[in-house]
């Protein structure tokens, strides 16, 4: 058993594009469930069309990268009004409901073999990334060191990633000390208080849901970006990861978001390395499989003990976040 | 007609003779005649050649009208004894190749792709296509048998939902939870029947017994442990619902763990089919899931509308502070609701891995948002609407993928569970107040 190589490994996720992808996602669940309080179950549509988007505008229009992304947005701010003008005014496990069916709906339309030319169906879609490597500046080459060591491609890819994150995670930061962030956490609070003193309050979670969507869709390209798109990864359990790595951190935390993607992966990758070797030098009397699997039923656990003993996650305040009744 | 005199003396014979052998000549030349040669069309005048053979099981299919057809040419040909056809073409060109299927004979059909097909004439001079055929559904069976079909397999598929959504509704109309976990409820039942009776070998009948009874036992053990201790610390709705997704998560990697992620058979799946009339059949498991279904679903009717539980389970739903207020004991009827609806979860998930075919270890995750579509459009918390509505999404389902592709036919269920909180919150037999 090599504990060097899994400490390598898990550390490598620190900074791994399915980290900042994750980040993304709940920066922009931050916004919507943390601080709007709007049980959005449907994070992993936003990721999809993000991911859908950027491919299919790269493979079937032949844009270059930064439109796709624009693409990506686009697309992720349309799907937000659709879905946000007639359901903002559910209650919470209703809206929680409606958003889980639209990622579905939204996935199974990506999955049919109807739209295949286009999508993919069941394979998937691969080979968009080509305008985005021809935009490296980094020429070839290995970079970073130790456990962070990547090729161009990848280091690109990282960069990129990290500097979305770092303009979604100041954007939050500044718009959650200004007063559209103070009316946002009234609504959380208390909706009818906050429509009583005069604010449209369908507007703002409106705005909310628009901007954590497209944050969301901005980790699906990220998510994308490195190799290939598959149906199968926007199933409703992404979503689930999505919450856990939120509520981990903290959800109506500006680095909450952040923080529990990391804790999330390095542990996910920890485990998933551990588990297999343990089984496979007999500690644990089961199959390599089953030691993999092991890591799931752990999420799913984490997941429960979070939000029964700790509902403010890492860095929250107790006193904050109260989930919306 | 050796004599001359017969003639003179029987001209009526004769002229009718000449008529008879003149029609005979007549239906050879019309009917035999162009069949000996519509199998190869325009050879001789073409350079090119489009050829193929029409099978059906390995036997050709004789008779078979084909069109050819490209860059202004057109020629119709017909298979011969050996299901073989061949066309002379004029230019190395695209061809497009349509099988008719009218001619076919009935019951088998097309399958694989479509009746056209595109083929090119390459360097060669020479293509050869054939078409996959099959059993046919698609165009040879009438409508009224296709849509028969499906309204019974809807109204199969529809109670095993049913069996479902009454306990999901039960327990969010008594402790307002909305449990993601039902779907590994559901999952819970098949993997134990197929523990008892398919693993160990037991009978059938008692396996799923067993699984019955464990389903149950694991309800009442969730409520002890999990869900009246949350209560007892005063979680919100929302909060409720995201440990229930999280202990949704852990069960469905938990089967996953013991019976890995392939597909496994439950004992006497492939059942023997039942005509009943024109091309519609079901199989003896469809009938006996559907009256499973009638069964326990009558029954449980009984037990809400005239036991003294039932009415206190319907009083908890109304109101629970007022039935509580009026002597009900509530954890009480809520432990029995769980076992209630963990039983009835149990008994869909046998009757699902019946219907797939096949259990998995996420298949109740599968149907969770048909069962949520279920319940929401019956009216949450009503558990005869629950079954309204699990019965109209199962023959939804079905009926729906006459027109739209297979692989989209949940879609549909899902667009009418958000249009209907959307339009009608309270769902169908729900109340106003209820109102999301």
């Amino acid at each position: 058993m090599d504990w060097g190589q899994i400490l390598s490994n898990s550390a490598s996720f620190i900074i791994a594009p399915a980290t900042i992808a994750y980040a993304l996602a709940a920066v922009g669940l931050s916004v919507q469930f943390g601080y709007a309080g709007l049980l959005n179950m449907g994070i992993a549509g936003f990721m999809a069309l993000g991911a859908y988007g950027y491919a299919i505008s790269s493979i079937t229009f032949g844009l270059p990268w930064y439109l796709c992304i624009v693409v990506a947005i686009a697309a992720s701010v349309v799907y937000a009004l659709i879905l946000g003008i007639p359901t903002l005014r559910l209650r919470g496990d209703y809206l929680a409901i409606v958003t889980i069916a639209g990622a579905e709906v939204l996935r199974l339309l990506f999955l049919t073999s109807s739209f295949d030319q286009y999508t993919g169906s069941a394979d998937g879609l691969t080979g968009y990334q080509g305008s985005f490597r021809d935009s490296n500046p980094f020429p070839r080459g290995s970079y970073g060191f130790g456990p962070w060591t990547m090729n161009e491609n990848q280091a690109w890819v990282t960069v990129i990633g990290l500097v979305l994150l770092a303009i979604a995670v100041t954007i939050v930061f500044l718009l959650m000390r200004s007063p559209w962030g103070r009316v946002l956490k009234g609504i959380r609070e208390d909706e009818d208080a906050v429509r009583a003193l005069g604010k449209n309050v369908f507007a703002f979670k409106m705005q909310a849901l628009v901007l954590g969507g497209i944050f969301g869709a901005l980790g699906g390209v990220i998510y994308a970006l490195p190799s290939s798109v598959n149906p199968g990864s926007y199933v409703t359990s992404l979503t689930f990861f999505v919450y856990t790595a939120l509520l981990l951190g903290g959800a109506a935390t500006i680095f909450g978001p952040v923080l529990g993607s990391v804790v999330f992966w390095v542990l996910q990758t920890f485990l998933g390395n551990v588990l297999p070797a343990l089984a496979g030098i007999g500690i644990l009397p089961v199959s390599s499989s089953q030691a993999s699997t092991l890591r799931f039923i752990l999420v799913g656990v984490a997941l429960m003990l979070i939000v029964i003993f700790r509902p403010q996650g890492i860095l929250g305040n107790k006193k904050e976040l109260t989930f919306v009744k | 007609m050796s004599s001359p005199g017969l003639i003179s003396t029987r001209p009526r014979t004769m002229r009718l003779l000449a008529i008879f052998g003149f029609a005979l000549a007549a239906i050879a030349f019309f009917s035999t005649a162009p069949a000996a040669h519509a199998d190869e069309v325009g050879l001789e005048d073409n350079p090119f050649r489009v050829s193929g053979n029409v099978q059906f099981n390995g036997d050709p299919l004789e008779d078979v009208k084909l069109t050819v057809e490209g860059g202004g040419y057109k020629a119709e040909v017909e298979t011969d004894a050996e299901g073989q056809w061949r066309v002379g073409v004029p230019e190395k060109a695209e061809y497009k190749v349509t099988l008719d299927e009218s001619t076919l004979p009935d019951g088998v059909a097309v399958v694989e792709g479509s009746n056209e097909q595109t083929v090119e004439v390459g360097p060669g001079g020479r293509v050869t296509t054939n078409f996959f055929i099959g059993k046919g559904e698609r165009n040879v069976t009438p409508f009224i048998d296709q849509l028969v079909e499906r309204l019974v397999s809807g109204l199969n598929f529809g109670l095993m939902l049913g069996l479902a959504a009454v306990g999901l509704s039960l327990v969010f109309g008594t402790t307002g939870l909305s449990n993601f976990a039902h779907a590994e409820m559901v999952t819970f039942g098949a993997v134990i029947a197929w523990f008892f009776s398919a693993a160990l070998g037991l009978p059938l009948w008692l396996g799923i017994t067993l699984a019955l009874v464990l389903s149950g036992v694991f309800g009442f053990l969730m409520d002890a442990g999990i869900w009246r201790p949350l209560r007892k610390r005063g979680l919100g709705t929302v909060q409720l619902m995201i440990v229930s997704i999280g202990l949704s998560l852990a069960l469905r990697y938990v089967f996953q763990f013991f019976i890995g992620g392939g597909t496994r058979q439950l004992p006497g799946s492939n059942s023997p089919e039942i005509q009943l009339f024109g091309s519609v059949s079901l199989t003896v498991i469809d009938l006996v899931s559907m009256g499973i279904s009638i069964v326990v679903i009558a029954a449980l009717a009984f037990f809400l509308l005239f036991t003294r539980i039932g009415k206190a389970t319907r009083a908890i739903s109304d109101n629970p502070s007022l039935a509580a207020a009026s002597g009900i004991n509530v954890d009480r009827v809520v432990r029995i609701v769980w076992i209630l609806a963990t039983a009835l979860a149990g008994l869909a998930g046998v009757l699902y891995a019946y219907y797939r075919p096949g259990l998995k270890w996420d298949m109740g995750a599968q149907i969770l948002l048909l069962v949520f579509a279920a319940v929401t459009l019956g009216g949450l918390g009503t558990a005869f609407g629950a079954l309204v509505g699990a019965i109209i999404v199962g023959i939804l389902v079905e009926i729906s993928s006459l027109w739209i592709p297979a692989d989209l036919k949940y879609v549909g269920a899902l667009v009418v569970l958000i249009l209907i909180l959307l339009f009608r919150p309270q769902g169908i037999l729900g109340r106003r107040e209820r109102i999301g």
